[in-house]
């Protein structure tokens, strides 16, 4: 059965996206992408040197990857806003991931001014994927304002601690008529296959596979564990039940 | 609202009679907490947390890298003036001392930027004396726009200014101030600064509020190590900072350590800070504050800052001079103070990956 995800116009085979930052050499994501089969990557264009020979990023990303852009950094609409015009400007393509944080302390990003600057650049042809904390008439107002898919966080970025904000991020699959892409928190490749599983789109991480021992293996892993998340969610998941059915059922005199 | 209410919360504590009660097993507890708080934060300053510095070491270890990656971010400073109107007994730019004074002219910064900015590095740290009248904050500003065309973040490291100032820098491109209150100790600080505008230790100690009230992006404090005893300065530090974060939580807040070096002038430090008190003051403010960077300048020897890498530094200079067009111009004047850690910046980036961590030479975007 072909699966594919389609975000703006782009068909995805793989529902895994990975980032770019707080690896021991950027030289590991050629092999990251490669072991764990994603199709999309995510660099903050903060990070991005053009100018540099040995230290550009992008050398270090196939042409085919769709590069995601992101707004890291940005502490309101204007400057999220800005950072993306410099990135499309500097010829990192149209996609872009917001990302707006105003608080160092637990980086939970400012739904507000996520929505008003996925407005503006959404209208500028922008495919827009904002990050936000799971909240549901914030996302249904990054409908309206354009938004090509919704990316809430599973717990506080960096953390590793999984799937926390499951019941808000099933709220949003069942409301929302965009991809939910579980964004941040997820700490290990089973956080990964349980949010496919629920129905969620695709899930994006850094941390967990800059932070393993042997980044490569672990980026395989969570490409395994998605896949499996995503057969499990198409296949229907059985029902879960509190007791054992018992085989006699109280109403099979009906039958009789 | 001042830090300086919460100082004074402070200054008379009996930081000895605390140490004196903290236990092995109180370390312990407090090395497996979560979240510490400050009083958790000041045993782990204690002599008897020196105990545990390798328990201290694998915990701060693991939240540098899983805050920050395998990464330092590289930086170096640029000296454009060391006209200076104070009297700061520590200092090797006291107008006292008879050293030669100079004030880069524009183009002068300009071709110091360039020959910066062929080493790759991107973010930079201007650098004067305190001189308002000749260093003045419209010079500063004119520097800033120069450098703007050859570095993507700019810091400040200047005089104390008003938060109008701080304003106007910014809108310039001024992204970074750095600021150091040299000691928290009320009493020494009058006692060491001995003339100048830098006398007013309310003025100095309330800057990195004004900067924040003027949306800095980020700003970064410190002691100077050695002024006073080093447990007491990395507690004040820490609560600054900590302060500085919990009220404008838009800024990042982060810390240096800057130890004491020989410079011109015969002052003598009244505390000597080993190695490894160096390093528990490091490991407790990074297991205080696990997201908040720490600098390490070449104020340290190359042996030290690859030792330290793995253990909480985020950002390290490189390539550094403190001499005023340090990079460019062929009759050298008197630095600042002497440096450490001779390594240009290509030697600094094979050190650190040698040490299989990532140097970063960008990590912003001026906009």
């Amino acid at each position: 059965m072909q699966d594919t995800l389609k975000i703006g116009e782009k068909e995805l085979d793989s529902r895994l996206f990975v980032g770019t930052g707080k690896y021991s050499s950027d030289t590991l994501i050629p092999e990251i992408i490669k072991k764990s089969g994603a199709q999309v990557i995510t660099v903050a264009l903060r990070r991005i040197d053009f100018e540099s020979q040995t230290d550009n990023i992008l050398n270090h990303i196939p042409k085919e990857v769709q590069l995601l852009p992101n707004t890291s950094g940005a502490r309101n609409a204007q400057e999220a806003i800005r950072i993306a015009r410099l990135a499309r400007a500097a010829g990192c393509g149209n996609w872009i991931k917001i990302e707006v944080i105003s608080d160092n302390k637990y980086l939970l990003p400012d739904g507000y001014e996520t929505i008003k600057a996925t407005e503006v650049l959404a209208a500028e042809g922008f495919v827009v994927l904002p990050y936000i904390s799971p909240d549901l008439m914030v996302a249904k107002k990054l409908v309206e304002a354009g938004a090509a898919a919704v990316m809430p966080l599973g717990a506080p970025i960096g953390t590793n601690r999984g799937l926390k904000t499951k019941e808000l991020i099933r709220i949003l699959i069942d409301e929302i008529p965009l991809p939910i892409i579980v964004d941040a928190g997820i700490g290990k490749p089973s956080d990964a296959c349980e949010a496919m599983e629920m129905g969620a789109a695709a899930c994006l991480l850094n941390t967990a596979i800059a932070s393993a021992n042997d980044p490569v293996m672990m980026a395989e892993a969570f490409g395994k564990a998605v896949s499996a998340g995503r057969s499990a969610y198409l296949a229907g998941l059985g029902t879960t039940h509190e007791y054992a059915q018992a085989s006699s059922p109280l109403t099979g005199f009906l039958n009789e | 609202m001042s830090f300086y209410n919460e100082y004074l919360t402070y200054k008379d504590f009996n930081f000895d009679a605390f140490f004196e009660k903290v236990t092995d097993n109180q370390v312990r507890s407090i090395i497996n907490k979560d979240k510490l708080n400050i009083l958790d934060f000041l045993a782990l300053l204690s002599p008897t947390a020196e105990k545990h510095l390798e328990e201290m070491a694998q915990k701060a270890h693991r939240l540098t890298v899983q805050h920050f990656g395998k990464t330092i971010l590289l930086y170096t400073p640029i000296y454009v003036s060391n006209y200076c109107t104070n009297q700061c007994l520590y200092c090797g730019f006291n107008a006292t001392n008879k050293i030669p004074r100079k004030q880069l002219i524009i183009d002068e910064v300009e071709a110091e930027a360039k020959a910066i900015a062929a080493t790759g590095l991107k973010h930079i740290l201007l650098l004067t004396g305190e001189a308002k009248k000749i260093a003045s904050v419209d010079y500063i500003q004119t520097c800033v726009e120069v450098l703007k065309k050859y570095f993507t973040s700019i810091g400040i490291e200047i005089y104390a200014l008003e938060q109008e100032e701080y304003a106007r820098l910014i809108k310039a491109g001024v992204d970074l101030l750095t600021i150091y209150q040299e000691t928290y100790n009320e009493e020494l600080y009058d006692a060491i600064h001995i003339k100048g505008p830098k006398k007013d230790y309310r003025f100095r100690l309330d800057a990195p509020e004004r900067a924040c009230k003027a949306s800095m992006r980020s700003v970064n404090i410190g002691a100077l190590l050695g002024l006073d005893e080093w447990r007491r300065e990395a507690f004040f530090t820490g609560l600054h900072a900590n302060y500085l974060q919990n009220h404008y939580a838009d800024t990042e807040i982060s810390v240096s350590l800057p130890r004491m070096r020989s410079h011109e002038g015969d002052f003598q430090p009244r505390c000597i800070v080993s190695d490894k008190n160096m390093v528990q003051m490091m490991l407790a403010l990074r297991l205080f504050m696990p997201r908040a960077g720490i600098t390490i300048s070449t104020r340290e020897t190359a042996r030290f800052r690859d030792n330290i890498i793995r253990l909480g530094v985020t950002k390290m200079s490189a390539g550094s001079s403190t001499i005023v067009g340090g990079h460019t111009q062929q009759k050298k004047s008197t630095g600042q103070f002497d440096i450490s850690d001779e390594r240009n910046v290509q030697q600094m980036r094979e050190a650190i990956l040698q040490l299989g961590y990532q140097p970063v030479f960008k990590d912003w975007q001026t906009l």
